[in-house]
């Protein structure tokens, strides 16, 4: 178990020196953006993009393999199951019918298929280099100034902040009680049978659990002490100010975002691009 | 204690705070095998329906949402949003229950604790049932006989997590506080 996961490492270049609004905006209208549209030239267009800003934010290819692992094989799945649950869901979207080759009766591979499910998988794989950046190039601390500069409650924004937080917290606490139980002959491994390792795992949760109800405690008492929510408003010591990068960038966004809106509406005349007909 | 619905105090925030990383950190590490392959039983559901019984719906929703926008993003890269969303909306409705309970208070019999699995189970239904399928065809526009399978399966791993594992916990929690007038003269 690694803590290490959220890694933030400070670095100065064009993507580490926006505020982290700008980092919210922009995320948001380019994940939008890719959601909505199912137009495989939009959605590679933005792929291609993404990839280029992630080259640009230098972030290590080893900061990013275990996340890129994960989305692989979440991809295959999806791609397997989709075809295995409903292979001629191309063919109902695009109301045509080309033929490549047959297995079964049931599971035919036709081009429309191939275009939806390739189309997906792309409109997935577009999405992950965004999320990554947004996730290793904001301060933490400075994520919940930018959700409140949105418009989020800071009481939300608070609570986001006090996870980022008390989340390497949380995985230290666990492994400590995980070793000591394992000091006191509780198996973890899988030579345990099924049942017993459940139980051994309710063993190292409840003791977590509940000295995290005594730690909610300490600082939701600490934080009354300070005044914290009295008033309608409140100050970001890690707030930045935007400078002119932050509105170039996000005027870009948003022009992307319109532009895939109006390239489905007008060009597609729906959110399918559909090259059969 | 008279306990309204959307009360959102100090200690409501801090035990979001704090319940959001609670809820990640089983979310990404403790899952429990079905037998069935890819899918696993999250802890994590029983720990988002012990949080929202004792602190609320607001918590509870914020909670299973935080939590589980911020392990996808940190697993996969990317949240996977129809499912985070009906997270939030699962944990929410458990919430309901909280103003009937008064486990704090040491309170937690055979009532309360049908009452918390009714909620539970609705809630349940409700996000994994309707929800997250339904946002799965509008978002991603996946396949629908794909989405309600998969919803029905997170619906039944999910209820038996809150169930089972929620159900203990609030019954250690009441134990672990004294009941009012549990002391008697002698």
């Amino acid at each position: 178990m690694k803590a290490k996961l959220f890694d933030y490492v400070e670095r100065d270049n064009f993507v580490f020196n926006l505020s982290g609004l700008t980092k919210i905006v922009s995320f948001f209208c380019l994940t939008f953006a890719v959601m909505f549209s199912y137009d495989i030239r939009v959605i590679l267009a933005i792929m291609v993009f993404s990839f280029v800003v992630l080259h640009v934010s230098e972030i290590k290819f080893s900061q990013i393999k275990l996340m890129l692992y994960y989305a692989l094989i979440f991809l295959v799945m999806n791609f397997a199951l989709t075809f295995i649950f409903n292979p001629q869901y191309g063919v109902e979207i695009y109301g045509t019918y080309h033929e490549i080759f047959r297995f079964t009766e049931r599971y035919v591979v036709t081009q429309e298929q191939l275009l939806y499910q390739i189309t997906k998988l792309f409109k997935y794989a577009s999405v992950i280099p965004l999320g990554m950046m947004f996730l290793l190039t904001t301060n933490p601390s400075e994520f919940a100034a930018s959700l409140n500069s949105i418009g989020v409650s800071y009481k939300a924004t608070y609570a986001l902040a006090l996870t980022l937080r008390y989340f390497p917290d949380m995985i230290r606490d666990y492994n400590d009680i995980a070793l000591a139980q394992q000091s006191r002959g509780l198996d973890l491994s899988k030579k345990e049978k099924l049942g017993t390792r459940v139980k051994n795992i309710m063993n190292i949760c409840v003791p977590l659990i509940f000295s995290t109800m005594d730690r909610i405690e300490l600082i939701s008492n600490a934080m009354d002490l300070r005044g914290f929510g009295k008033m309608k408003k409140r100050t970001w010591y890690s707030r930045k100010p935007l400078t002119k990068n932050d509105y170039i960038s996000m005027v870009f966004c948003v022009l992307v975002f319109i532009g895939t809106i109006c390239v489905s509406t007008f060009i597609n005349h729906g959110r399918f691009w559909n090259p059969f007909i | 204690m008279n306990k309204k619905l959307f009360d959102f105090k100090t200690k409501t925030i801090v035990a979001t705070g704090l319940g959001a990383a609670l809820f990640m950190l089983l979310f990404m590490y403790v899952k429990v095998p079905t037998g069935i392959p890819e899918t696993q039983i999250q802890t994590a559901y029983g720990v988002g329906g012990f949080f929202a019984a004792l602190f609320g719906p607001i918590a509870g929703g914020l909670i299973a949402f935080i939590g589980h926008f911020l392990s996808d993003s940190v697993q996969y890269g990317s949240a996977w949003m129809s499912w985070v969303i009906a997270s939030g909306v699962t944990c929410f409705i458990i919430g309901m229950v909280y103003p009937k309970l008064a486990v704090e208070e040491g309170r937690f019999d055979k009532k309360d604790m049908i009452l918390y699995n009714v909620y539970q189970i609705v809630g349940n239904i409700i996000g994994w049932v309707i929800v997250a399928p339904v946002l799965d065809i509008v978002i991603y526009a996946e396949p629908v006989n794909l989405v309600f399978t998969q919803g029905v399966v997170a619906a039944i791993c999910n209820a038996v997590s809150a169930g089972v594992i929620g159900t203990i916990l609030l019954k250690l929690y009441s134990k672990a506080h004294a009941s009012k007038g549990s002391l008697t003269k002698e």
